[in-house]
C-alpha cells in the first residue's frame, strides 16, 4: 500500500524533470510531465482509497542527524482525506492539462510549467503528511512559491506579476502568522514534533492558548482566502493556467482548512467558547460577501475565485459549529458538524475543479474570459457547456447533485444549535442558517448569470462565434469531475460513513454512524430530519421521465415551427440587444447599494446637439470596503513610512558603513550596560 | 396500502385542483371589476388546448429551452408529492424535509431563469435577473419561516410538522406561529408570481418578472409551464392551510374522517385563495425595488417568530 504512495512521489519527482529532457520539444515534453502527473495522481487516489477505507495508518520516519527533530511523514485517515481529494483532482486537473498547454507549446516553456506544477502538487502532499512544525513550514513554503511561480506564468501580462507580486506578499503575512503560532507551541513544549504538541494539548494557559489560536487563524484563513484576508485570493487564482486555478481554489486552499483543524481539534486541546463564535462570524462574513462580490464580477474565472471564498466560508461554518459543540461537550453533534465540513471540503473540490476547467475550456475556445463578450457557445461547445452546467448546478446547491448533499449537513449541523437547552441554545444557528440559504439563492443567481449569459443566447462577439470545442483529453478531464458531482450525491451515505472515519481520526470523538446513516438515508443526530439523496435522484427522474412519456403518449409527436425570437414586430434582433452580465446583476448592485457603493459614469459625445448623439460611454464600478478602506491605508502608511526612511538611504557605501559602525558602538554599549 | 392509495390521492388532488384555484382568483378579480370572468370549466380547457397546440420554437433556442418545462414541472411535482393534504401522510415525504422541498422548488427556478436567457430577447433577460434577485431574497424568508416552525414541532419533515400542529390544541399553535403565518403569506404571494409583487396579467416589460420570462414558450411547453406554476400556488396554498389552520387533518385513514378532511381542506384552501385574490384586488404591485422590503418584513416576522419562542419557551 504505502508502496503507492513512494510511487506517487517518485512520478512527482521525474515528472518535475521530465519536461527538461524535452526541452526544444513542447509536445513531447507536455506529454511526458502531464502524462506523468496523471500516472502519480492514480497511485495516490489509490494510496488515499487504501488508507480510508481500511482504516490503517501509514507512517515513515527518517531518522539522523537533523536539527529539528526526525523527519517523519504519516497519513491516517485525517491525512489520507486530503491526500485523496489533492491527488483525485490533480488527476482530473492533469489530464485536462494534456489538452489545455498544447496552446503554451510554441510560445512558452512548458519544461518550467511541468516542473512548478509537479513541485507545487508535491509540496501539497507533503504538507499534508508531514509531522513536524519545522517541516511543515517548509512544504508549506515550497506550496506558496511553486504557486506563486504558477501565478505568475504568464509573466508578460503585467495583471499576472501584480496578482503574483500581492499573492506573494499575502501569502508570506500568513505564513509569518503560522510560524508564530509554531514557534509558541515549540517554546511551550520543547519540541517541533505534532505527536509531542497532541501530547501536550490542554496544558497552555488560557493566554497563550488564545493568542496561538489567533495567530492559527489569522495565518491559515490568510491562505484559505477568509474575509477580509482574501484581497489575493480574486487576484492570484484567475491569472495561473487554468488548470492550477482549479487545484488552488479546490485544493490549495483546503490545506489551510487541514492546518486550523489540526489546531483546533489537536494541539490547542479544550477550546472556550468564543473560538467557535469567531470562525462562526468569519465563515457567515466570507460566505455572505464572497457571493456578493462573484455575482458583480464579468470576468468567469474571477467570479470563480470569489465564489471559492463563499464556499470556504461553508466550510468553516461547519468547523465553527464543531468546535460549538466541542465546547459543549456533545461529541455527536461536533462529529456532524466535522463531517459536514468535510463533505463541502470534497464537494467544493470537485465542483469548483470542474467549473474552473470549464472556463479553461471556454478560454481555450474563444481566447476571452470576459462573460460580457461571450454567448451561444452551448451550439460551439456542447460538451463544455453540459459540464459547466452540471458544475453550476452543483455550486448551487441543486438536488440530485452533491452541493445540496454538503449543504444540507451544514442546515442540519446549524440547526442542531438551537435544539439544546439553556446556554447550549444559540439562537443565532438559525439565522446564520437561513443566510447561508440566502448566500444558495445568490449562487444560483450568479451562476444563472455565468451560464446564461456566457453559453446560451447569442455570440456577443467575434470571439464566442468562432469559438471550437476543446480537445478529448480536456472533456475526459471535466468530465471524470462531472461524474463525481452525481456519484458524490447518489453515494451520500456511503461517503458519510468513510467521513465518520475521518471526523474519528481528527477529534477522537467517537460518533455511532448507525445514529446517521440508515440504509440510503442520511439522519439528523437529533432524528429532526432524515433524506435520502438517491430517492430524491429517483424520484426526480421518475417524474420528469413520466411527464415526458405520458405526454408523447397521450398527445403525439410534438409539431414544431422554428422561427425568430418575438422582437416586437421590429425586425433585426441583435446580440447587442441581449441582456448583459453588468444588467443582469444591476438589481442586486442597487439593492445591496450600501455594500456595493457604487458609481457610474455616463460620457456622452455629440455633434453640437443634444439630439446628434455620436458616441456613447458607460463605466460601472463597485466598491470594495475592505480594499477600500484597510488595505489602501494600510499600504499608504507603508509607501509614506519607506519614504521617509528613503531619507537616510544615499547610496554611498562610506555611509552605510558609518551606519553599521555607528550601530554596533550603540550595541555594544547596550550591552556593556546591561552587563555591568 | 390504504395509506399508499390515500397518498396518491392526495398527490392527485393538488395536480387536479391547481387550475381551478387559479380560476377562483381569476374570477373574484372579474367580479370586482363588474366583469363576468370566466366558468369554471375554462381553465381546464385552456390548459387542453394548450397542450394539443403546435408550438412554435425561437431558432436560437438550445436544448435548455426543451428541457425546462419538463424539469420544472418535475421539480414542482416532486415538492408536491412531499406535502400532505388530507391525512398527516404523504406520498413522498419520508424522502426529506423542507430543505429539501425549498431546494426542489429551486432547482425548475434555477432552469427557468436559464430558459429565459436561452432566447437571446432582452425579455428573457430581464425576467430572468429580475425573478432569481427576489427569490433570493424570498429563499431566506421562507427557509427561516420553516426552521421557526420545524423548533416548535422539533422536526424538520413537513409530515412531522403537520403532524404535530394537528394534535396540539389551535390556540397554542395560533400564540405561536401567527408571526410565521405572515411570513409564509408574503412568501406565498412573492413565490406564486402575484400583486404586489408581481403581476400575473401584465404583458408590460415594465412590470412583468414571470411572465418575461415565459415570453417565448407556446403549446404544451406552456402548458406545463403553467400548470406548474398553479400546482406550486396551490402547494403553498395547502402549506398554509395545514401548518396554521390544521384542523381536520386525520392521522387514521377512516373514510368519514376522510369525507370531513376533504370538506374542511376545500374551504381552508378557498378561504386562502380569496384571501390572495383580496389582496391582489385591493393593492397596486410594487416597485420593483419596494418589492425587497416586502420580503424584509417576511424575514423579520420569522426571526420575531423564533425569539418568541426563545423568549417563552418551545410552548409544549
Amino acid at each position: 500500500m504505502a508502496l503507492f504512495f513512494y510511487a506517487q512521489i517518485l512520478l512527482h519527482v521525474l515528472g518535475g524533470i521530465a519536461g527538461f529532457l524535452f526541452e526544444q520539444h513542447g509536445e513531447k515534453a507536455n506529454r511526458a510531465t502531464h502524462g506523468l502527473a496523471v500516472l502519480a495522481s492514480v497511485a495516490g487516489v489509490l494510496f488515499s482509497l487504501g488508507i480510508l477505507l481500511e482504516g490503517k495508518s501509514w507512517v515513515f520516519e527518517l531518522q539522523g542527524s537533523f536539527p529539528v527533530g526526525a523527519l517523519r511523514f504519516a497519513a491516517g485517515p485525517f491525512s489520507a482525506f486530503f491526500l485523496l481529494i489533492i491527488s483525485f483532482l490533480s488527476l482530473a486537473a492533469s489530464i485536462f492539462a494534456i489538452g489545455y498547454t498544447r496552446e503554451f507549446q510554441i510560445k512558452k516553456n512548458i519544461a518550467l510549467l511541468g516542473f512548478f506544477y509537479h513541485f507545487f502538487i508535491l509540496a501539497m502532499l507533503f504538507v499534508v503528511t508531514v509531522q513536524n512544525a519545522f517541516y511543515f513550514l517548509f512544504f508549506w513554503e515550497l506550496m506558496s512559491l511553486a504557486s506563486y511561480f504558477l501565478v505568475i506564468f504568464e509573466h508578460e501580462r503585467p495583471e499576472a506579476r501584480s496578482a503574483g507580486t500581492l499573492y506573494l506578499i499575502m501569502t508570506h503575512v500568513g505564513t509569518a502568522f503560522i510560524t508564530a503560532a509554531f514557534l509558541l507551541l515549540y517554546i511551550h513544549t520543547g519540541s517541533f514534533s505534532f505527536d509531542v504538541f497532541r501530547a501536550a494539548a490542554g496544558t497552555f494557559s488560557p493566554v497563550l492558548k488564545n493568542v496561538i489560536f489567533l495567530a492559527a487563524l489569522i495565518g491559515f484563513g490568510t491562505k484559505a482566502g477568509v474575509i477580509p484576508l482574501h484581497i489575493w485570493l480574486p487576484q492570484a487564482h484567475p491569472q495561473a493556467p487554468s488548470h492550477v486555478s482549479a487545484l488552488m481554489s479546490g485544493v490549495m486552499i483546503k490545506t489551510a482548512v487541514y492546518g486550523l483543524l489540526l489546531f483546533l481539534f489537536n494541539f490547542l486541546g479544550e477550546a472556550p467558547g468564543w473560538w467557535g463564535h469567531v470562525i462562526l462570524a468569519v465563515a457567515i462574513l466570507s460566505t455572505l460577501l464572497g457571493i456578493l462580490y462573484a455575482l458583480m464580477e464579468n470576468d468567469l474565472k474571477r467570479l470563480l475565485a470569489f465564489s471559492s471564498i463563499e464556499n470556504i466560508g461553508i466550510i468553516l461554518l461547519g468547523v465553527g459549529m464543531a468546535l460549538v459543540f466541542k465546547t459543549l461537550h456533545q461529541p455527536l453533534y461536533a462529529g456532524f458538524a466535522l463531517i459536514a465540513a468535510f463533505y463541502h471540503v470534497i464537494n467544493h473540490a470537485v465542483f469548483k475543479g470542474l467549473l474552473f476547467l470549464g472556463a479553461g475550456s471556454v478560454l481555450s475556445g474563444t481566447h476571452t474570459r470576459n462573460i460580457e463578450s461571450l454567448g451561444g457557445l452551448i451550439r460551439k461547445m456542447p460538451w463544455t457547456a453540459a459540464y459547466f452546467l452540471i458544475g453550476a448546478m452543483a455550486i448551487s446547491a441543486l438536488p440530485p447533485l452533491n452541493g445540496f448533499i454538503s449543504e444540507w449537513l451544514t442546515f442540519i449541523a446549524l440547526l442542531l444549535g438551537f435544539e439544546g437547552a439553556g446556554a447550549g441554545r444559540h439562537f443565532f444557528s438559525p439565522i446564520l442558517a437561513s443566510l447561508l440559504g440566502f448566500a444558495g439563492a445568490l449562487a444560483a443567481t450568479c451562476f444563472v448569470k455565468a451560464f446564461g449569459i456566457g453559453f446560451l443566447g447569442k455570440a456577443r462577439s467575434r470571439h464566442a462565434a468562432e469559438a471550437h470545442e476543446v480537445s478529448g483529453s480536456m472533456k475526459l478531464g471535466m468530465g471524470i469531475l462531472a461524474v463525481s458531482c452525481l456519484g458524490l450525491s447518489l453515494a451520500a451515505p456511503w461517503v458519510l460513513k468513510v467521513l465518520g472515519t475521518v471526523s474519528r481520526a481528527l477529534s477522537g470523538g467517537d460518533v455511532p454512524m448507525e445514529a446517521l446513516v440508515q440504509k440510503l438515508f442520511l439522519i439528523s443526530p437529533s432524528e429532526s430530519s432524515q433524506f435520502s439523496p438517491f430517492l430524491t435522484a429517483m424520484i426526480l427522474l421518475g417524474f420528469l421521465a413520466g411527464t415526458a412519456i405520458l405526454l408523447r403518449m397521450v398527445l403525439g409527436k410534438k409539431l414544431v415551427r422554428v422561427g425568430p425570437s418575438w422582437d416586437c414586430g421590429m425586425p433585426g434582433l441583435e446580440p447587442r440587444m441581449q441582456y448583459t452580465s453588468t444588467g443582469y446583476s444591476k438589481p442586486l448592485r442597487r439593492i445591496f447599494s450600501f455594500l456595493y457603493q457604487p458609481t457610474r459614469r455616463v460620457e456622452l459625445e455629440d455633434e453640437g446637439h443634444e439630439m446628434l448623439r455620436t458616441a456613447q460611454r458607460f463605466e460601472s464600478k463597485i466598491t470594495h470596503p475592505v480594499d477600500e478602506w484597510v488595505y489602501r491605508p494600510l499600504a499608504n502608511l507603508v509607501a509614506t513610512f519607506s519614504k521617509k526612511a528613503k531619507q537616510i538611504q544615499t547610496g554611498h557605501i562610506q555611509l552605510y558603513l558609518s551606519y553599521i559602525f555607528i550601530t554596533l558602538i550603540l550595541l555594544l554599549l547596550f550591552l556593556g550596560g546591561r552587563s555591568s | 396500502m390504504t395509506t399508499l392509495l390515500l397518498s396518491l390521492f392526495q398527490f392527485l388532488l393538488l395536480i387536479v385542483l391547481a387550475p381551478a384555484v387559479n380560476w377562483f382568483i381569476r374570477k373574484m378579480k372579474a367580479v370586482s371589476q363588474n366583469r363576468v370572468g370566466p366558468g369554471l370549466w375554462q381553465v381546464y380547457s385552456d390548459l387542453w388546448k394548450l397542450f394539443r397546440k403546435d408550438m412554435v420554437i425561437s431558432e436560437t433556442a438550445s436544448w435548455i429551452f426543451h428541457a425546462m418545462p419538463f424539469v420544472l414541472f418535475a421539480g414542482v411535482l416532486a415538492a408536491a408529492s412531499m406535502v400532505p393534504v388530507l391525512c398527516t401522510h404523504s406520498l413522498f415525504g419520508f424522502v426529506g424535509d423542507v430543505i429539501l422541498f425549498v431546494y426542489l422548488l429551486a432547482l425548475g427556478r434555477f432552469f427557468m431563469a436559464l430558459a429565459a436567457l436561452d432566447t437571446g430577447t432582452t425579455f428573457g433577460g430581464m425576467g430572468s435577473s429580475r425573478e432569481m434577485t427576489l427569490s433570493s431574497l424570498a429563499e431566506p424568508a421562507l427557509l427561516l419561516s420553516f426552521f421557526a416552525l420545524g423548533f416548535h414541532a422539533k422536526v424538520l419533515s413537513l409530515e412531522g410538522m403537520i403532524a404535530h400542529f394537528s394534535a396540539v390544541s389551535s390556540m397554542q399553535v395560533l400564540f405561536f406561529t401567527s408571526l410565521t403565518f405572515g411570513a409564509l403569506l408574503i412568501v406565498t404571494i412573492a413565490e406564486s408570481g402575484r400583486i404586489p409583487v408581481d403581476n400575473p396579467s401584465t404583458h408590460l416589460e415594465l412590470t412583468m418578472i414571470h411572465e418575461a420570462m415565459i415570453l417565448e414558450y407556446s403549446g404544451r411547453y406552456l402548458a406545463l409551464i403553467e400548470w406548474g406554476h398553479q400546482i406550486k400556488q396551490l402547494v403553498f396554498l395547502t402549506l398554509l392551510a395545514d401548518l396554521f389552520l390544521p384542523w381536520g387533518i386525520t392521522g387514521t385513514c377512516g373514510l368519514p374522517a376522510l369525507g370531513l378532511s376533504l370538506a374542511l381542506y376545500l374551504i381552508k384552501v378557498f378561504s386562502l385563495a380569496f384571501v390572495i385574490g383580496w389582496i391582489e384586488i385591493h393593492s397596486a404591485k410594487l416597485r420593483l425595488f419596494r418589492a425587497p422590503d416586502l420580503l424584509a418584513v417576511a424575514f423579520v416576522l420569522s426571526i420575531l417568530s423564533l425569539l418568541g419562542q426563545l423568549i417563552i419557551g418551545r410552548g409544549v
